[in-house]
């Protein structure tokens, strides 16, 4: 105790020591980089994870688009066809509805992407040569996905027809496709875009500003005395997330407002609906956020985590690239985020005019996940400084 | 005064499940961060009313018991009462009644003083928090200050601020970890002056801290140092259980024999602790004869002056601490 001042001054370098003063504070930064555990991983992990999706999941020539196909007729060509649909990468046959207001149904729910309608003599028709028109409905929501394969469709039909059937002159004469692009005739893509960003700006600004809600209280040195008050997790929890649900509301109705004055994307279906899943939406969004605020140690790693899952939200939930062109696993990866069920909501509900009979799925899905995100986020709250 | 009395008198009625004049009786608590006992059984009681002293060195486990009395903390072992209520499993009922003021400013920096007195009158369930508040800027003397923000006050008026939030809502107890830590000496006394006003009104205060004249204003204090709870009563209990022999030496001539006399005697056998107090040296062992023996041959000196004296509350600590890290080493 009595020693701290050296007796002997220790010996200085000469000069400002400019590569001196510049390496300790190389030095200093490297260490607390490596003590910062969660800003390591970050550091291998995004890279690691884009590479990953943008080279494995992300398609935009999409695959294995789902299809309904109405046969109005029992007939090999009918068969045949529907073969060679699904011999396809393109197409996969998901449904089979035995009337147009089925099919109609399937397209609105967006359980299928394409409908293919084989009108009743269809086969008559053709081997007498009168040229039948085979229906092809397109959800055209998403312009970029049905265009390139309704291009692929006349080939694969004529192909098929061909091969099995040796019609000779089956070729560009033989029939018809008769396609509708529905619910977006034009193909704007602005009309697909504009949906998709609401729940995109929604999902990054909710999430960070209850990520960091938390872990802000942490820093400040405030979670001590709230701590010290009667007051519990679910309170403190409910609390934090009601007034950005108020935020969230008014950013969503701001950028639905500006989309359909400014680029004209209708709103077709209920207005109240939309409003309602929208809310359900922000609210699993701040859950999910604020689930990180409890994990995360300090600030930096809220936003890390946030930016985390941000990333996989923008790439697989169908916002920049086709849903149903990625593979399997990066489906099912996509069902867990909030933000692939709300752009089916929002997309369906003002493209398609849907109804919430349509949308049950996808509403219970973003409940199931903000009641997951909740109660981790209950559980994983630290009640004691322990 | 007249608005916290009430207060008091209210909360008095309220709460208070044991009804008994033992506010803290703790036993046996022990307390570890990743295997280091930070706090080792420590026991302890304090009466209702009590003004108690927490005095030790840094990173002695103050805090810590402190955390533990309100349920911050979870003791590993031991057990115990808080306002009659059990530590380990009552908390919520603890944190109802106990004010805590924590060691480092933990109001909400960018909320003015109103807000953070009506946000801690509405978590505490106050019927009407807006005028608890507006009581409660008033008895602090807190008028005209009410819309600043909290993080621009000065470091004086932000420990009233925050002994204003933990007394709010009438709690029974009050801990208060350092809460005069880097205030001047005018607003100290005020804020002691406060404290005394409270206790007299049947509040129990556990205070911790590091000044000697603050533990000198309270009605008993302990002390901890390495985890373990040293010593406890009141100061004169506390300086007579020490059985410390000081000596007061002054120069005749200027410092510089000072100087020299300390670094000469530092070390000898029943010399146990030199220490300079502006122009004179106090000199103190734990054994009169020994000590007496290693100064006899300075005593004699003329341009010294050795006057013995009692101890002052500085040195029993400071031998308490050297005593019990010989034990730990």
């Amino acid at each position: 105790m009595s020693h701290i001042i050296p007796s002997e001054a220790p010996a200085r370098s000469r000069g400002n020591g400019f590569w001196r003063k510049t390496w300790a504070v190389l030095i200093k930064e490297f260490i607390q980089l490596k003590r910062d555990r969660v800003s390591f991983v970050m550091i291998i992990m995004i890279p690691l994870i884009q590479l990953l999706l943008f080279g494995y999941a992300i398609n935009t020539t999409p695959r294995n688009l789902p299809t309904a196909v109405l046969l109005q007729e029992r007939s090999d060509v009918g068969r045949s066809i529907l073969a060679a649909l699904n011999n396809t990468s393109y197409f996969k046959v998901t449904a089979l509805p035995t009337t147009e207001a089925e099919l109609d149904r399937l397209l609105a729910s967006g359980k299928v992407l394409f409908g293919v309608e084989i009108p009743a003599n269809f086969e008559r028709s053709l081997r007498r040569g009168e040229k039948p028109s085979m229906l092809v409905v397109a959800d055209a929501t998403d312009p970029v996905a049905s265009g390139s394969a309704l291009g692929a469709l006349n080939r694969v039909v004529q192909t098929a027809l061909v091969h099995d059937y040796a019609i000779p002159d089956a070729g560009a004469a033989a029939f018809e496709i008769r396609s509708h692009a529905r619910y977006n005739p034009a193909g704007k893509t602005e009309l697909n875009i504009v949906p998709g960003l609401v729940g995109t700006i929604l999902t990054m600004t909710m999430l960070i500003f209850t990520a960091l809600s938390v872990t802000r209280e942490i820093e400040r040195g405030t979670m001590e005395n709230l701590l010290a008050m009667p007051i519990t997790p679910v309170e403190i929890m409910l609390g934090k997330i009601f007034p950005y649900v108020v935020v969230g509301f008014v950013q969503a109705a701001m950028v639905i407002g500006i989309g359909v004055v400014l680029f004209h994307v209708p709103v077709l279906g209920n207005l109240f609906v939309l409003a309602s899943l929208s809310t359900l939406f922000i609210a699993t969004n701040l859950s999910i956020g604020y689930t990180f605020s409890t994990v995360a140690q300090n600030q930096l790693q809220a936003m890390q985590m946030s930016i985390m899952f941000f990333l996989p939200n923008i790439l697989l939930s169908g916002f920049m690239f086709p849903f149903a062109g990625m593979p399997v696993w990066a489906q099912w990866v996509g069902e867990m985020l909030p933000l692939t069920h709300y752009l089916r909501i929002v997309r369906s509900i003002m493209l398609k005019g849907a109804s919430v009979s349509d949308l049950h799925y996808d509403a219970a899905a973003m409940a199931g996940l903000m009641l997951v995100a909740m109660t981790i986020a209950v559980t994983r709250f630290r009640r004691t400084l322990d | 005064m007249s608005a916290l009395d009430a207060a008091q008198g209210a909360g008095n009625e309220a709460g208070n499940k044991a009804g008994g004049d033992i506010v803290i009786d703790v036993q046996h608590l022990t307390k570890k961060f990743d295997g280091r006992a930070v706090v080792r059984d420590l026991s302890m009681q304090v009466k209702r009313g009590t003004i108690y002293g927490f005095l030790g060195p840094n990173g002695s486990g103050k805090t810590t018991t402190i955390r533990m009395l309100c349920g911050l903390l979870t003791p590993d072992e031991g057990t115990g009462t808080c306002l009659g209520y059990d530590i380990r499993t009552e908390t919520d009922k603890i944190k109802k009644q106990v004010g805590y003021m924590t060691q480092r400013f933990s109001l909400y920096q960018d909320l003015s003083v109103r807000e953070n007195l009506e946000f801690i009158g509405r978590i505490y369930g106050l019927d009407r928090p807006k005028a608890a508040a507006r009581a409660a800027i008033k008895r602090l003397g807190l008028s005209g200050r009410e819309e600043q923000i909290a993080g621009e006050l000065s470091g004086g008026w932000k420990q009233r601020l925050a002994l204003g939030a933990c007394t709010l809502p009438s709690p029974q107890l009050l801990l208060l970890d350092e809460p005069t830590a880097g205030v001047d000496p005018k607003a100290r006394r005020e804020f002691w002056n406060e404290i005394h006003a409270l206790a007299a009104d049947g509040l129990t205060v556990l205070v911790s801290t590091h000044y000697m004249d603050e533990a000198e204003r309270c009605h008993e204090i302990a002390y901890i140092a390495y985890g373990e709870l040293l010593v406890h009563g009141t100061v004169e209990h506390v300086i007579a259980a020490s059985h410390l022999t000081t000596y007061v030496v002054s120069a005749v001539h200027g410092n510089a024999a000072l100087n020299a006399l300390s670094q000469e005697i530092t070390g000898k056998p029943g010399v146990d602790m030199v220490a300079p107090f502006g122009t004179s040296l106090h000199v103190s062992g734990r054994d009169a004869a020994t000590l007496e023996a290693a100064i006899s041959s300075y005593r004699t000196r003329g341009d010294l002056d050795w006057k013995k004296s009692e101890p002052s509350l500085e040195d029993v600590f400071i031998d308490l601490m050297s005593k019990a890290q010989d034990n730990f080493q």
